[in-house]
């Protein structure tokens, strides 16, 4: 579904990824970890579209199709999503409007009619159920006034509108207490299919105590250095990144 | 497709054509170019009016001709030479249209296109229309089931000939010919415009609606609107207006006055779209008008509720004289300007009353190489004790070759009043955009989904019909300043 070769990536002149590869296969579940700044986010955006990174070598294809060719609002009517880290917040503009607006883009693009009111409405209910969400909360504001919880979820609803091919959710866990963790690990589980797949960028081993994937990757200095099942994950948390490091510095004086 | 410069994508929302700029070909019957004291008796002339109308029209010449017109504004165009301005133009045939048998089918198609049916049965229920093209109006609809509950709703030339009484009593009490320059020169040659009574007790069951539309070339409209609100009654008045596309300035100078008695609600709302100008800025319409509102009774009510995407300069303070105890004034507005438009638009609030209270909340949005300001005057005399005022101004800026200024203007003379001032200034974010493509929302869509709701406020405060109407506009007027 996704593949990515040797990509190099770089915002004003600063090298963040640095000949990245990952293959994401429909159905699966990956893991991305790695200490901060080492470009976990970068990679994500740079999936969405984000126009700030500059791609100075490599690919990324999806679906057979070239991706930094394409839009980013086109790469979401093809199904990728991104789940941010730092939500923005639009004042003044209901999550209701702002989602019946996305999802009748999305509409639109597949030649299918836009919902009815009725039809839509019936449709957030579903969704809200899904990830728990507050029935007040889709009359607010995107994102305005919103806790650290609620944006998340806000996103986990937003995905669940959307069903998307591919889910990229970076960091989607930090900031979350027990119980929203639980609800947006549930959210993310009941969308699972096999013809979908999942990027979970995260800090820590717990979010995959509730979401179990199929592979662990170890993002380090723009590249990933070490690919796992779920019980990197564990290591991980056990060792921290020193032991990876002193790995990686061993076999480069090999 | 790199969408790395902002200024860019904001250059592209600002390329989308005006869509009512068309001409009709109606025979025109117009006043020789210029302006003397022989154009103001040939227009008194051709309207039959009462002597007291005539002497009213010359005086008010005779002091604008002593006044000069104002610079404080923050707003630059070329001198306007007023001799080579026809002051008075209307379409030929009859001179007023009896039922719509008599209009000219011409006349009918154009506001048919525009999206205006003048046809009782075709119309949107609840509204009733006075149509204005150039100097008169055309028709009026609805006027029989206003009658019946002793409303007068006509055209301004009808009111003096019928109301004569009613005119002579309250023309000019609320904006003086000695107010201002365009105030005098409206005073002097205006044409015709909308009047209205709504007789005590009573509720005006349906929105009333005066649509101005400019047709004839290098004409000036100048009308007049005067609404009176007797004790205890209410009423909802609509203003719309568009003109063609030519590449010569018009002057637009109108004033609109309402009188509020006792426990009298007026709400009037504009969705004023004039033709703006070309993304050059060549053409357009000066937009120099008068509108303020009297609240003279205790208890009563007048706001203003705005839409401005049109005009290349619009100059206009909707204003209350808050006379009456614990009357209330209200003026809400959304300004936007793109390409080459300037606007310097505001309110003004005079606090006379006690107890009396008025909100301003101010949305500009400016886009282009255009240059918006908020002028405001928040007064509270000696005798307003305990009165109250909240201004909020907001400007939204799309790139960075616009401008967004504001003027507020406080002045305090007494202990008990309590007024407020909040501005803000913000611009559509990047990181805003992309959550919005992320989202499969193209950046048309997603600046008319973020402009719409940074509005949301002010296109609250207007009837339905007008809401829709006013939100679509505020997406086509910013399509292609984003990319």
């Amino acid at each position: 579904m996704l593949s990515i070769k040797n990509l190099k990536v770089s915002i004003h002149n600063k090298k963040i990824l640095n000949g990245l590869n990952l293959e994401v296969k429909a159905g699966e579940v990956h893991a991305i970890m790695g200490p901060n700044g080492t470009g976990k986010s970068t990679l994500a955006s740079v999936i969405a579209g984000r126009d700030i990174f500059e791609v100075t070598e490599g690919s990324i294809t999806y679906q057979g199709k070239n991706l930094l060719d394409i839009a980013p609002e086109i790469r979401s009517r093809e199904g990728i999503f991104l789940g941010f880290q730092y939500p923005v917040e639009i004042p003044g503009v209901s999550i209701t409007n702002f989602m019946k607006t996305a999802v009748n883009e999305h509409r639109k693009y597949k030649g299918l009619e836009p919902l009815t009111a009725s039809q839509f409405l019936a449709l957030m209910e579903e969704k809200k159920k899904l990830v728990e969400l507050q029935t007040t909360l889709t009359n607010r504001s995107v994102n305005e006034g919103f806790s650290g919880g609620e944006k998340k979820k806000n996103e986990i609803f937003q995905m669940a509108m959307l069903e998307p091919t591919l889910a990229i959710l970076d960091e989607t866990d930090s900031g979350l207490d027990i119980d929203a963790l639980r609800i947006v690990a549930n959210g993310v589980n009941k969308l699972r299919t096999k013809n979908n797949a999942f990027i979970i960028i995260t800090h820590y081993q717990r979010l995959l105590d509730y979401i179990i994937p199929d592979f662990v990757h170890v993002l380090f200095e723009g590249k990933i250095v070490k690919t796992g099942g779920k019980e990197l994950a564990l290591e991980l948390e056990e060792k921290g990144y020193d032991w990876i490091k002193k790995e990686l510095e061993e076999k480069a004086s090999v | 497709m790199k969408e790395l410069d902002n200024n860019k994508i904001i250059e592209e929302v600002t390329n989308s054509e005006y869509k009512w700029g068309f001409v009709t070909n109606v025979e025109n019957d117009a006043a020789p170019k210029g302006l003397t004291e022989d154009t103001i008796r040939f227009i008194s002339a051709k309207k039959g009016e009462p002597e007291f109308l005539l002497d009213f029209r010359l005086k008010a010449y005779r002091h604008w001709l002593t006044m000069k017109e104002p610079t404080w504004a923050h707003i630059h165009y070329p001198p306007i030479d007023y001799q080579e301005i026809i002051f008075y133009s209307a379409p030929k045939k009859k001179e007023e249209n009896k039922d719509l048998n008599e209009v000219d089918p011409e006349l009918l198609k154009t506001f048919e296109k525009l999206g205006i049916s003048l046809e009782e049965q075709k119309m949107l229920t609840g509204v009733a229309v006075d149509a204005v093209m150039d100097s008169i109006s055309v028709t009026t609809t609805f006027k029989e089931t206003l009658a019946d509950k002793g409303i007068i709703f006509c055209s301004f030339s009808e009111a003096v000939r019928e109301h004569p009484d009613l005119i002579k009593k309250y023309l000019g009490s609320v904006v003086p010919y000695t107010d201002n320059y365009f105030a005098a020169l409206n005073s002097a040659v205006f044409s015709d415009g909308s009047f209205c009574y709504i007789p005590k007790g009573v509720r005006c069951p349906i929105e009333l609606s005066t649509y101005f539309r400019i047709n004839a070339a290098n004409t000036g409209q100048f009308e007049r609107t005067l609404i009176i609100a007797d004790d205890d009654s209410y009423v909802s008045y609509m203003e719309g207006c568009t003109a063609p596309m030519r590449d010569e300035n018009q002057l637009h100078a109108a004033i609109v006055e309402i009188i509020a008695l006792e426990n009298a609600e007026v709400k009037y709302s504009t969705v004023q779209n004039w033709y703006p100008g070309n993304k050059e800025g060549k053409g357009g319409i000066y937009n120099f008008v008068t509108k303020r509102g009297m609240c003279k009774g205790n208890h009563s009510k007048i706001s203003w509720t705005q839409v401005e995407t049109g005009s290349a300069i619009t100059w206009k303070y909707p204003s209350v004289v808050l006379k009456g105890d614990f009357s209330v004034g209200e003026f809400y507005s959304v300004a936007v300007t793109n390409n080459y438009q300037q606007a310097d638009t505001g309110s003004k609030m005079f606090h006379l009353g006690k107890n009396t209270k008025s909100t301003i909340i101010s949305k500009g949005i400016s886009a282009g190489k255009s240059n918006n300001s908020y002028r405001g005057l928040v007064k509270t005399g000696r005798n307003a004790s305990n009165s109250r005022n909240y201004s909020q101004c907001d400007s939204l800026l799309l790139g960075d070759k616009c401008g967004a200024h504001t003027f507020p203007y406080i002045e305090v003379s007494n202990k008990s009043s309590i007024v407020e001032h909040e501005a803000t200034t913000s611009k559509i974010s990047d990181e805003q955009l992309f959550y919005c493509k992320q989202r499969g929302i193209d950046t048309e869509s997603a600046i008319g989904l973020i402009v719409n709701g940074y509005a949301k406020e002010v296109l609250n405060k207007l009837p339905m019909e007008f809401a829709v109407e006013a939100q679509k506009l505020l997406a086509i007027s910013l399509e292609g300043s984003v990319g």
